[in-house]
């Protein structure tokens, strides 16, 4: 054992961040010393914090943020010398307020990232892992398992929210040899990445949690399917399903217990459509991610047209843990309704931008201003848009309300896969809708006319709007077209697509009434109505705009007052961002 | 569209680089995505003449083939340059000035997403989220991911980029 332990955070955003460089020099520097072993970790979810670097000595644990070649320099001397109390280290160690972060959470689908190595499946298992597999495997029938399950109460963190154990339990009950078992890792909701995270960074976890639903529907086949975005959670995922395998959690005879399932990986190519379930089905048998009419539902006729499961990662990531400590222990904590956490992704306006993990009946604010710190450069809260492009927008006035399935849906948002897009006030919320509604559009299979077309209409109307272009009627327009898209949608992706434009509609209509009528944007976002001019009183001439301004539009002599020309604008923003004296103004 | 998909003459692809992945998953059900995964691989895009060949030795219907290459947004039907950039344009992007970044990029390349320079070197690719969203603004050049990004750094990044070529 050497002295010094010295873990990188390797995940996605740590990366992008800058932990390979850091990573790079420390190896430089430390290899060759026996005091010191230089590691790996994953995604702890202060994305805020990266590159984040940790050194354990012993059981004492320092946790160093924002670390970069100056850091690392100064870490390779100080475990050098053997003292981490040198001053250069000091900057960059962690704050209070920022422990509080962790503190804050209760991680169970979260409990190993961020604290071992996700490439070594000897870390997995000294954290407790395959402990869960062995029990189920040696001392439970699959029908204790799915028992235990639904004591539990877990449901589908995918965004549905059903009960985890019926869709066990039909699989299970469906007649067939052949059963198969696939975790939905398509995470397609943009602004969410607890996925990415878990696979990057604990991926046997989700391998265990696999095994486990495996064993309970008696499927001897498990595919999971990421989405082509991730190649490093690909990558990780690969090596892990090979470690697995040799260690002989995976293949035939798993464990001397007769049970065999083998698992493979399947890169998905690029879809929204392909999050849902029977598209992702389809996809795996190599044809266009078009939904299927249920019922059959999966659990009767999925993959080839055999008896299927499929959960989310997260949804699978939980599994081992209540597998360890019982149901009850997960259904402790939470709501009537909803039970045990939930991961979220905290990201847009926000200081502290991550993941979190906290116990279901918390509420938003708990999250967003609790955790996450509130809104970046002191902004005022607006909105968070949950769910993703099936979601909603939910207001400052509602930010008490308490996160669980049913009373996140009674404010016309949804719980969706915990993607939490926070919002101040230079967002303006029709361009939200009509961005949402892009993206439908474009992501519609166009299978079903209510969504192929549907979609279409709505985002002609939004863009309209937000172009200045809005009539009188066009929100009730909105509303009616928003209620026949969503009666008569085919899957899940036109059923939802209007919520968007409901939810922004219901808490934000004089936004949109303002757009139509006086043609405004309250929020100074949409470019055809804004409008720039210099306030004479307050410019200096300093000539700084003049400068900035990328198409000439800005006339005057230095230290006189400066004109914009009208016509000649772009309304690119630069000269407001520039002036040091407040001169420009928008409106 | 049409055009791009005519016929097969003038075929000039090296056929015979596919023939390792033909030979592991051509008779392998629902493989097709999985082939074109590696044709995109080994060619960059995938050209008219591999749709055929993949649809010849698959026994799959070429105009089957096209449609499911042609629903996923991953394939592409023109070869891109050296470096390839997948700007973000999720919600958590958006929320935090994407658009400008991509204003920046079109102007700085001289082209608009989808196409590729002049000279080869770069292709513009919008994407929906890399999940990397608390770093947002987000974009990736050929597996690296570059964040935080604001329209001067985006451009700052292609120029150094570009001053590696000289
Ligand atoms: C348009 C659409 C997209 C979806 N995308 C995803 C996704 O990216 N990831 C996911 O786990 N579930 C997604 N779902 C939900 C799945 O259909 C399915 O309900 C889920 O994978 C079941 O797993 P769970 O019960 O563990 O939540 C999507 C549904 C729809 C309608
Ligand atoms: S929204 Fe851009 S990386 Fe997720």
């Amino acid at each position: 054992m050497s002295k010094f332990l010295i873990k990188v955070g390797q995940g996605s955003c740590g990366i992008a961040a800058g932990a390979g460089k850091v990573y790079d020099v420390l190896n430089e520097k430390v290899s060759g010393n026996p005091e010191v072993t230089l590691s790996i970790t994953g995604c702890i979810g202060m994305c805020y914090l990266e590159p984040i670097v940790d050194v354990y000595e012993g059981d004492a644990r320092r946790t160093y943020c924002k670390a970069d070649e100056k850091f690392a320099l100064a870490l390779a001397e100080a475990v050098a010398s053997g003292n981490l109390d040198a001053d250069a280290l000091k900057a960059y160690e962690i704050a209070e307020e920022d422990k509080d972060y962790l503190r804050k959470q209760t991680r169970i689908a979260l409990r190993h990232c961020g604290n071992i190595n996700p490439e070594s499946i000897e870390e997995y298992m000294a954290a407790d892992g395959y402990q869960a597999l062995t029990k189920v495997l040696k001392t439970m029938t699959p029908d204790d398992v799915i028992e235990v399950i639904k004591t539990s109460g877990l449901a589908g963190r995918g965004g549905a929210g059903f009960p985890t154990w019926f869709k066990w339990n039909a699989a299970k009950s469906s007649p067939g040899e052949q059963k198969y078992l696939i975790c939905n890792a398509d995470e397609g909701d943009p602004g969410a990445f607890m996925d990415r995270a878990v696979i990057e960074s604990d991926p046997h976890n989700l391998i265990e949690g696999m095994l486990i639903g495996a064993y309970a529907i008696g499927a001897s086949e498990a595919v999971v399917y990421v989405r082509a975005e991730y190649p490093l959670a690909i990558v990780r995922l690969t090596k892990a399903i090979e470690q697995a395998e040799k260690a002989g959690f995976l293949g035939e005879n798993i464990l001397g217990t007769g049970f065999s399932c083998k698992m493979r990986i399947k890169a998905g190519a690029g879809a929204f459509v392909c999050g849902e379930e029977t598209a992702l089905i389809e996809s795996l048998e190599g044809q266009r991610g078009m939904p299927r009419l249920k019922p059959p539902f999966p659990a009767q006729k999925g993959y080839w047209q055999k008896p299927s499961n499929i959960n989310n990662v997260e949804t699978f990531a939980n599994v081992a843990w209540i597998l360890l400590h019982g149901g009850e222990a997960f259904a402790a904590m939470g709501t009537e309704d909803s039970k045990g956490t939930k991961v979220f992704a905290l990201t847009g306006k926000i200081r502290k931008g991550g993941l979190v993990e906290i116990p279901m009946g918390k509420t938003l604010r708990d999250v967003i201003f609790d955790i996450g710190g509130g809104i970046k450069n002191d902004a005022e809260f607006k909105a968070v848009q949950m769910g993703g492009p099936s979601g909603g927008c939910i207001p400052a006035d509602l930010l008490d309300t308490v996160i669980d399935y049913k009373k996140l849906g009674a404010t016309g948002a949804i719980m969706g896969s915990g993607g939490m897009v926070v919002m101040d006030e230079s967002t303006c919320m029709v361009d939200m809708a009509r961005f949402f509604l892009d993206f439908t559009t474009k992501e519609s299979c166009g299978k079903c006319v209510h969504c192929r077309l549907g979609t279409k209409r709505l985002h002609e109307i939004l863009t309209r709007i937000v172009e200045g272009e809005g009539r009188e009627g066009d929100i009730e327009n909105l509303e009616e077209l928003c209620t026949t898209v969503k009666d008569g949608a085919l899957c899940g992706l036109g059923q939802t697509a209007p919520n968007p434009v409901l939810t922004t509609i219901r808490y934000f209509r004089h936004e949109y009434e303002a757009h139509i009528r006086d043609k405004k944007c309250p929020a100074g976002n949409c470019k055809t109505l804004i409008h720039f001019t210099i306030d004479a009183d307050k410019c200096k001439g300093c000539t700084l705009c003049a400068r900035q301004c990328p198409v000439d539009a800005i006339a005057g002599k230095v230290k006189e007052a400066h004109v914009i020309d009208a016509d000649k604008c772009i309304k690119c923003g630069k000269c407001f961002e520039s002036c040091k004296f407040g001169a420009i103004v928008k409106d | 569209m049409e055009k791009e998909f005519c016929c097969t003459c003038g075929s000039k692809s090296d056929l015979t680089l596919l023939e390792p992945v033909l030979a592991k998953y051509a008779s392998v059900p629902g493989s097709l995505i999985t082939i074109l995964q590696h044709a995109q691989d080994i060619y960059g895009y995938l050209p008219t003449d591999v749709l055929w060949h993949v649809a010849e030795k698959t026994g799959i219907k070429p105009a089957k083939v096209l449609g499911v290459a042609t629903f996923y947004t991953q394939f592409r039907f023109k070869p891109v340059g050296k470096y390839l950039i997948l700007l973000c344009q999720g919600t958590a992007c958006h929320v935090n000035g994407a658009k400008l970044v991509e204003a920046a990029l079109e102007e700085e390349l001289g082209i608009k997403d989808g196409d590729t320079t002049d000279d080869g070197l770069f292709s513009l690719k919008t994407v929906a989220c890399l999940g990397c969203c608390s770093l947002s603004p987000v974009m990736m050049i050929n597996d690296e991911t570059y964040g935080s990004l604001t329209p001067s750094k985006a451009k700052e990044i292609i120029r150094e980029l570009r001053g590696k070529q000289a």
